[in-house]
């Protein structure tokens, strides 16, 4: 049985496995440098806390459907005003507008009051189905499971499916996909819109689980620290991320303890060192290049 | 009614006219070869037809349609089909992919997600490898790993799985051998039944075997159109392009 601490730890490294693999899908699959997830992530979560705070409503038959919703809508406009245009928009122009909507969002809540400022909205109680609580612990630890382990079989099917390969053409070369008939923007927004859903149910979770949301969970730093995650784990391919969460987040603990002060630092370096001499990420260590990016689709029909 | 027909296309990169006021007509089934010395503009006008470039001024249609502005997608959703001057198939992704990616263009989204399309598409794709000569041993494999010749193909087969009417190949033999070009050749003729082409080539021999009419490009302007025997003797062709050859 898994000590307490350990349990709340472990709950918490699926939530974000789940924010990690949402960016997977946009990154990895998709070729949208997504460096806003956060957003989605945050935006949810803040919505689910204002649920319970305002309206008292913390049914978990409400509030996860309502932490996707608020994810997709909030994906579907954004993509919707980086992804389409008459000309696609080049990886920057993406990075740098979704990047911006974290930072906004971070700011905006900090500074309003309703909100609850730099303090968030503390106090959220638990997630509820008919009389019961999911209380942190192994009952959360539960529900973060059965979601995350949902939402991969979902995400194994959409990449594996036809639609994966016409995402990896999207990836591979946007505007000669054009010429075949794609409406390749639009795919890329379906896939967006489906990862800002995935990052909203995370948020979800992710606020009841800890019984409070404040503006770190919008901002660019927790953005960033999904990209490292999908990064050192190995992206474009679904465990990629999630291995990278539980690596991260266990050297983070790890580290923390046996050296208080100069934690952050190591794990830096080892961050550094990872992506320069393995780009492909830890995955690299497990499975070859062919199994990666673009060889996953099923040719079972064959 | 012509399937496609451009009236006065004019492209301008900046003060360097590429086309001229350019007319061009081809109708149904027939097999159009674009010649000209290099910078004559050839390519930008298949690029001007495909939709990769928007004309300056002039007008493009299509089946009687206007799609002077339409975009690559909507010109391809509507029948046309180009092979680019640069091979640009999907050097990460199989061979076979590369194929049913062209194949499943038109699907719907959710037959695409819930991949209701695969098995209905397989013999297509098996149909167009085996006819390129690409069905053994290539298909499992990156489409970069191929021969510049074999990619060229795999390109044509797949502008041929999205079932042009009309297709637009540039250079579709440039670094082949010579038997390569046979083949080719061999590929492209039994298309006459299934769609037009028009044709960007220098190897002219290859070219007088498939095509039916000519048009001349010289510096971004027509020099002359007319039928393979009509070129030939013409005395304004010979002069400035011809002789040069």
């Amino acid at each position: 049985m898994l000590a307490d601490y350990l349990t709340v730890f472990v709950t918490r490294v699926l939530i974000l496995a789940l924010l990690a693999l949402s960016f997977d899908l946009v990154w990895g699959y998709s070729g949208i440098m997504s460096f806003g997830q956060a957003l989605f992530f945050g935006a949810a979560g803040y919505g689910v806390a204002l649920l319970a705070r305002d309206l008292e409503i913390t049914s978990i038959f409400i509030v996860l459907p309502a932490a996707l919703a608020i994810g997709l809508i909030l994906s579907f406009a954004g993509g919707g005003f980086l992804l389409l245009g008459r000309h696609p928009p080049t990886t920057i122009f993406v990075a740098m507008g979704t990047l911006t909507g974290s930072y906004a969002a971070d700011r905006l809540a900090r500074g309003w009051y309703y909100l609850g400022g730099q303090n968030g909205i503390p106090s959220i109680p638990p997630m509820t189905a008919g009389g019961y609580a999911f209380a942190e612990g192994r009952a959360y630890y539960y529900l973060a499971f059965t979601v995350l382990a949902i939402v991969y079989l979902v995400c194994r099917f959409v990449v594996r499916s036809q639609f994966g390969l016409a995402l990896a053409g999207a990836r591979e070369h946007e505007t000669r996909i054009a010429f075949f008939g794609y409406e390749a923007q639009r795919l890329k927004l379906t896939v967006f819109s489906l990862a800002g859903a995935i990052a909203g149910l995370a948020g979800g979770l992710y606020a009841f689980h800890e019984g409070f949301v404040w503006p770190n969970m919008l901002g660019v730093v927790l953005s960033t620290q999904i990209v490292l995650y999908a990064l050192f784990g190995g992206v474009g391919t679904l465990i990629g991320p999630v291995i990278g969460v539980i690596a991260i987040e266990t050297l983070g603990f790890w580290l923390a303890d046996g050296f208080p002060k100069i934690w952050p630092i190591m794990l830096g370096l080892l961050l550094l060192l990872l992506i320069l001499f393995r780009p492909t990420g830890l995955i690299g260590f497990l499975a070859s290049d062919s199994e990666r990016v673009g060889e996953g689709t099923d040719n079972a029909a064959a | 009614m012509p399937l496609l027909e451009t009236r006065a296309v004019t492209k301008a990169f900046g003060r360097i006219m590429a086309l001229r006021s350019v007319d061009l007509t081809v109708g149904e089934n027939e097999f159009h070869g674009l010649i000209g010395p290099n910078g004559s503009g050839k390519s930008t006008l298949l690029k001007c037809v495909a939709g990769a470039e928007l004309p300056t001024e002039g007008t493009i249609r299509f089946a009687g349609r206007d799609i002077s502005d339409a975009t690559p997608t909507k010109r391809a959703r509507a029948g046309i089909s180009l092979k680019f001057q640069i091979t640009s198939v999907l050097p990460a992704l199989t061979v076979y992919d590369n194929v049913l990616l062209a194949l499943q263009a038109r699907s719907s989204t959710a037959s695409l997600i819930f991949s209701r399309t695969r098995k209905a598409l397989h013999e297509g794709v098996m149909h167009l490898l085996e006819q390129f000569h690409l069905a053994e041993r290539c298909m499992e494999r990156a489409a970069a790993a191929l021969s510049h010749g074999q990619q060229q193909w795999l390109e044509i087969a797949m502008a041929l799985a999205c079932e042009p009417r009309l297709l637009l190949l540039d250079e579709p033999t440039a670094g082949m051998s010579l038997e390569e070009r046979r083949v080719t050749g061999d590929l492209l003729v039994p298309l006459k039944h299934r769609c037009s082409l028009v044709i960007v080539e220098h190897d002219l021999d290859f070219i007088r075997s498939i095509c039916d009419r000519l048009t001349v490009l010289d510096q971004g302007s027509v020099l002359d159109c007319g039928t393979v025997s009509h070129i030939q003797n013409s005395s304004k062709v010979r002069e400035t392009y011809l002789a040069r050859v």
